[in-house]
């Protein structure tokens, strides 16, 4: 076709000082799949909510099959039957699929939800879809909340779909089950947009690329004609290497050891069931899951956050030899004890930083208590804060910032920082990457690398599964609460990780496709 | 399709948040306020009353600085909404929304009269002093804490809690003073009239120096206090994410009832004050809404106690100057009320602007194909 489903030109969209978006052209036709990929922060997401409504642009034009359009509100995007599936799903736990796909269309007879039901399952069916238009959402996977979401724009005729990050919280089976199905739906002549910063799936589903950085619109290259390594340079700006030194474990000694850990949410739901496992100084111990499989539990209950109901966990303390027990015990005991535990929680200005303080506070939050002056010392931390900013390149107008102003990146790298100061034994981090552009990411792998070759006992939350088999010594494998088994970081399998995900949460084992 | 009706509509305007704003352009929209709200009223005193706004103008400056005495009531009120102001500040800057200074105010206040009321003259006079401003302080901290509590424990609503807690306030002083005042009439007059005894005393011939002085050096602990020391930032690590104070190991609880006494003691010293630095009496009217009136200092203020002492005089500057005008023109209360809500209306308002910023849409680029 000549004329393309959506175009947008000139398009620029600024907050405040920050340009978001500069200058965006961009066509996507019918029966074509468009990734859009750029690092976190290069203005992806805000593209495609000025598609959908969300945001208004500053300047530039929007064309839907060649007219010129303005969207000022998600409803005038369902209009011109724009879909998008946010990252966050924006559904009601307690209806069911059939409800949440007709919620706030507006109809002149009462909805007959068995009609509605049947509608559902011939879109399903059309597709290759497995839903159950009759499940309650809070009963659902994350997958089938995710199609659900899709779903509900095609029941409404949508023929452009938006996609943000949708593969971010499946697993390697989920996802490829997801590309089937927007391949079938390229097929049927519907133009996809999906956003994504793993170039692995660009190169796997799309048909055109689209790269955007810092704002700018780099280009737009056909699939077939590129590589890993030119989409990078695109992204980035410059060539950069993509590998991480794994150099190998040495003096293993067991460091932590898990027994039976078992906790109960306020809801009465096991988040952990019986893990047991170790943790050794000088390796970096991997933990895969899919989100909310008792990640977050379990780090929290070696930091001694968390309420616990049974098990025990041990710390062998490397200067006295003894074993200590953690369990029941508050950070500030577990302190007292001599275990030198760092934790970068996955929270990082909600938890493991104060958005409002500036870093020299942040500096402080572990170690103000020091000394028996009832005033605070604040030239230390300054001393340790200057001291962060110039080691890691962290980008700041000056150590007296708030955090909550500085990029992603920054953000991490100063809380990264200050919990490596202590010159941990253990160090845990959830998620450390998660938001981070691609040189801030490699960044953190090699301190998380530097700290294991001095002998620390790291463990590693992680979500892409491609940099947990290739930073991780050893990889523990979550599924609702249980571990399902600790792989060999080195030779691991991808689609056997992915299955070990999901072997307890009674989800059906695909076919590796 | 209704697409080529649309074509033209476009917003106006749109509105961004601000990154940053200097301190001279900030100070520039609120003079520009301050103008804004002159005018307003003008239009409103010359429709409403037909007075000349200008003379209505020179009776509030007058109405506050004509006389040594109406200055130094000035200071006075100024110091009193200041010290509570203060006492607010450690609860809000640790997200505790204590409505119920009134309440902690007023039941100093009566703990002060109550010795005054019992000792009369039997002890000297500094002995009576010492132990109204201990009794004031530790009614104050009840008042205070009791929420706090159950805050810290069960998680109960602290708002509500602390707003009951203030018609409690009340009650207990119609109860008392309707056992003191044997007649009746629900007026308590000045107490120890003749000896003075436990009346702080006057300072250079000022009865309200001694007063002034007080709040001023409470001001300086209390900024010291939230800025350097260990405990000021416990308050504010809590206040900003109590997941964040988890994590380091702060004790949540803990500081949160450490905080609600201090905020309640400091509003027993309020209380104190009133009754052995001013009115010698109580009466339900004795903080007279100032325990409400200093949540709105101590947010513009943004928790500052240097700005507290201008934001607060501001304050008690037009309510004197309201009331001297209601006087002198013979107006209603409600007219000079009016003003004062224009003018406040208009500088919070002015705070739209600094933190946002209007922008009008740039026509889209001609695109050459």
């Amino acid at each position: 076709m000549d004329v393309a489903a959506i175009e947008l030109k000139n398009i620029t969209k600024r907050f405040g000082k920050i340009v978001a978006n500069n200058n965006v052209c961009l066509s996507v036709y019918r029966g074509e799949i468009l990734s859009l990929l750029g690092e976190n922060g290069s203005g992806k997401t805000t593209l495609m909510n000025m598609i959908s409504g969300i945001y208004f642009p500053d300047e530039g034009n929007i064309y839907i099959d060649g007219k010129e359009v303005v969207i000022r509100s998600p409803k005038d995007a369902f209009d011109y039957k724009i879909g998008m599936i946010h990252q966050h799903f924006k559904l009601i736990n307690v209806f069911t699929a059939a409800q949440n796909i007709v919620l706030g269309l507006k109809s002149k007879e009462k909805f007959d939800i068995k009609t509605v039901s049947k509608q559902v399952k011939a879109i399903s069916e059309q597709y290759g879809f497995d839903l159950d238009p009759n499940k309650k959402v809070y009963e659902m996977s994350v997958s089938e909340k995710q199609t659900v979401e899709i779903i509900k724009v095609l029941y409404r005729g949508a023929d452009i779909l938006i996609l943000d990050e949708p593969t971010a919280v499946l697993t390697p089976q989920e996802t490829q089950k997801l590309f089937a199905i927007l391949r079938r739906m390229r097929d049927a002549g519907k133009a996809i947009i999906i956003i994504t910063h793993k170039l692995h799936e660009v190169l796997a589903l799309s048909d055109k690329v689209a790269v955007l950085r810092k704002g700018e619109y780099i280009g737009t290259v056909n699939t077939a004609e590129t590589n890993e390594s030119e989409l990078t340079e695109m992204m980035v700006g410059k060539k950069i290497s993509l590998n991480i030194n794994r150099s190998e474990p040495k003096d293993l000694v067991d460091r932590i050891t898990v027994e039976g850990l078992t906790c109960i949410n306020p809801e009465g739901i096991k988040t952990l069931d019986n893990v047991s496992f170790s943790a050794r100084s000088g390796e970096i111990l991997g933990i895969a899951g899919i989100a909310g499989s008792g990640q977050r539990e379990l780090l929290e209950s070696i930091a001694g956050l968390q309420q616990i109901e049974n098990g025990s966990i041990i710390y062998h303390n490397p200067k006295t030899g003894a074993d200590d027990e953690l369990r029941g015990k508050s950070p500030i005991k577990i302190r007292d004890l001599g275990v030198r535990l760092s934790f970068v929680p996955e929270d990082r200005l909600g938890m493991g930083l104060v958005g409002n303080m500036d870093i020299i506070d942040n500096m402080m939050l572990r170690s103000y208590r020091k000394g028996k002056s009832i005033f605070l010392e604040r030239k230390k931390p300054k001393d340790l804060a200057e001291r962060i900013i110039s080691d890691l390149e962290v980008v700041t107008p000056s150590a007296q910032t708030p955090v909550r102003k500085l990029s992603g990146g920054n953000v991490q790298k100063v809380l990264v920082g200050r919990e490596i100061s202590a010159s941990p034994t253990v160090l845990m981090a959830a998620y450390p990457v998660r938001g981070l552009d691609i040189n801030s990411s490699y960044a953190i792998y090699n301190l998380l690398n530097q700290q294991k070759e001095k002998g620390v006992a790291v463990i590693f939350v992680g979500e892409d599964l491609d940099v947990l088999i290739e930073l991780c010594d050893r990889i523990l494998v979550l599924s609702s609460g249980k571990v399902s088994g600790i792989v060999d970081g080195r030779g691991a399998d991808k689609s056997n990780i992915g299955l070990m995900m999901t072997s307890y949460s009674g989800g059906e084992a695909y076919e590796n496709v | 399709m209704k697409t080529s009706e649309k074509h033209v509509k476009e917003p106006l305007f749109h509105i961004t948040k601000r990154a940053d704003i200097s301190i001279l352009k900030s100070i520039l929209i609120y003079a520009v306020a301050v103008v804004a709200a002159l005018v307003i009223c003008a239009l409103v005193i010359i429709s409403v009353t037909k007075y000349n706004p200008i003379e209505v103008y020179k009776e509030m400056i007058k109405g506050n600085f004509e006389t040594k005495r109406k200055f130094f009531n000035l200071l006075q009120d100024t110091a009193m909404l200041l010290c509570i102001s203060l006492a607010v500040t450690p609860a809000f800057k640790m997200k505790f929304w204590n409505l119920g200074a009134e309440g902690q105010v007023l039941v100093g206040g009566l703990a002060s009269a109550a010795c005054m009321f019992y000792f009369k003259s039997d002890i000297p006079s500094w002995a009576l002093i010492l132990l109204m401003l201990v009794t004031s302080i530790l009614c104050g901290i009840i008042w205070g804490v009791l929420p706090a509590v159950f805050k810290a424990i069960w998680n109960t609503n602290e708002s509500l809690f602390t707003l009951m807690m203030n018609y409690v306030a009340i009650q207990l002083i119609s109860y008392f003073i309707a056992v003191w005042v044997p007649t009746g009439s629900q007026v308590l007059g000045v107490l120890n009239q003749k000896t003075k005894f436990g009346w702080l005393p006057d300072l250079f011939g000022q009865k309200y120096l001694l007063n002034i002085i007080i709040v001023l050096t409470l001001t300086v602990i209390v900024f010291i206090y939230m800025r350097f020391s260990k405990q000021g930032y416990e308050i504010s690590v809590v206040g900003e994410s109590e997941n964040t104070a988890r994590y380091v190991g702060i004790n949540v609880k803990k500081v949160i009832i450490r905080t609600m006494i201090i905020s309640g003691a400091i509003c027993g010293i309020a209380g104190f004050l009133l009754v052995s630095g001013a009115s010698h009496s109580i009466h339900k009217g004795l903080a007279g809404g100032m325990g409400f009136t200093a949540i709105m200092v101590a947010w513009l203020s943004k928790f500052n106690p240097g700005v507290m002492v201008f934001v607060s005089m501001f304050l008690m500057f037009l309510q004197h100057g309201a009331s001297s005008i209601a006087t002198k023109f013979n107006l209603d209360k409600s007219v000079s009320d009016i003003l004062i809500g224009i003018i406040i209306f208009c500088i919070i308002g002015s705070d739209f602007f600094i933190n946002y910023k209007i922008n009008k849409r740039a026509k889209a680029k001609e695109v050459t194909q």
